[in-house]
């Protein structure tokens, strides 16, 4: 990345030099150094996550993309959204991920069939929108630097002024979806009991059998509504 | 800072992220690469604001306002998502998103085998269906 945007740079021309010469592109600051290492490392866990064959290792993986992620929120002085992605993507998304995966009785150990007979199409498709992405990107901002000095720019005061200034009405909007979602989530999951209940009239003959059915799908629709109501307290807590 | 460096970061993320959902064949890890790719365009909207609010002296943050509406959208999308790759094991006794192929078209020659188990679940769904 680094050798790619430096070469950007020295074929940019003179006009770009001067902004290159008061900005020190070849001797790179402390935050971006410390940017390019956790972004290193953020990288590197989420391809871990994408190619993994143990379920439970690629959601811990994700776990450490998106505390990385958090970090880089951080270091670009964007606190509130870093705090915000620890508590709603670390604390709930991946605890109702690995809900999924223990519902839905993923193996533990290491499963051969995770990934599809496509594989190499996707590799292919993947790595030529890389290449293209950050070709652009590099060529479109080698001469762009962000300015860091001065109040932080996502500060907890700064968010919530522009929040409940500017962006009151939409961000009530999102609260009468979120509450969809959670009615939702909890109709698709107590669907099947119900279904399972006028089954157990229908053929009283296989009513042992369709009892142990039920028993065991309502205490995964239990479960799996623990999970959600978790996640729309965290939300609740969020705003 | 250098923009590029949170714009590179997001774009390989992107990637990453897309290569997972094409390549994997469990519901839920593709939804974790959907999880990836959402945090990516996330990174991308706060470093753009960052820059924007200092450059353009830009005051009503639409890009961190955008990403907390993102990141709480995904987590609806990953409740909802999860309670249907539920049903759906539910009913199919699978999360294989391979094995779910009741609505595709069917032109190869070898598709007895998997004509009768696409109509023996298929009753399945039926009989639930039909119960319900």
């Amino acid at each position: 990345m680094t050798l790619a945007a430096t070469a950007g740079l020295l074929t940019a021309g003179p006009t770009t030099r001067a902004a290159a010469e008061t900005h020190g592109f070849l001797s790179p600051t402390g935050v971006e150094i410390a940017f390019l290492l956790v972004g290193l490392v953020t990288f590197g866990a989420a391809l871990v996550t994408v190619t993994t064959r143990q379920l439970v290792h690629a959601a811990l993986w994700l776990v450490v993309t998106l505390g990385g992620l958090a970090v880089e929120y951080l270091l670009l002085t964007a606190e509130f959204i870093a705090w915000v992605q620890v508590l709603i993507y670390v604390g709930s998304v991946v605890v109702l991920l690995l809900f999924g995966l223990m519902l839905t009785r993923a193996p533990i150990g290491r499963s051969p069939d995770a990934d599809s007979g496509n594989r190499w199409g996707a590799l292919t498709v993947a790595v030529a929108a890389a290449a293209a992405l950050v070709w652009v990107v590099v060529d479109a901002f080698r001469t762009t630097w962000i300015d860091l000095d001065g109040p932080a720019a996502g500060s907890t005061e700064a968010t919530g002024a522009s929040l409940f200034q500017n962006w009151v009405l939409p961000f009530e909007a999102l609260s009468v979806l979120l509450l969809a979602a959670l009615v939702g989530a909890i109709v698709l999951s107590r669907k099947a009991k119900a279904a399972a209940a006028i089954a157990t009239e229908s053929t009283p003959a296989a009513r042992s059998e369709e009892d142990r059915i039920e028993k065991d799908r309502s205490d995964k629709g239990r479960s799996e509504k623990d999970g959600i109501e978790k996640d729309g307290i965290e939300k609740e807590g969020t705003r | 800072m250098h923009l590029a460096y949170p714009a590179v970061l997001s774009a390989l993320l992107f990637c990453t992220g897309l290569y997972g959902v094409l390549a994997r064949r469990n519901a839920i890890l593709v939804l974790m690469s959907v999880e990836l790719m959402l945090n990516a365009v996330n990174l991308n909207l706060v470093a753009f604001d960052v820059w924007l609010s200092r450059t353009a002296e830009e005051t009503l943050h639409s890009g961190q306002a955008l990403t907390l509406f993102t990141i709480a959208i995904a987590a609806a999308e990953i409740g909802i998502g999860l309670a249907i790759v539920l049903a759906v094991h539910r009913n199919r006794g699978t999360a294989d998103i391979d094995k779910l192929r009741d609505t595709a078209e069917r032109h190869d020659p070898d598709g007895t085998d998997h004509d009768a188990l696409t109509a023996e679940q298929s009753g399945e769904a039926q009989k639930a269906e039909a119960t319900a």
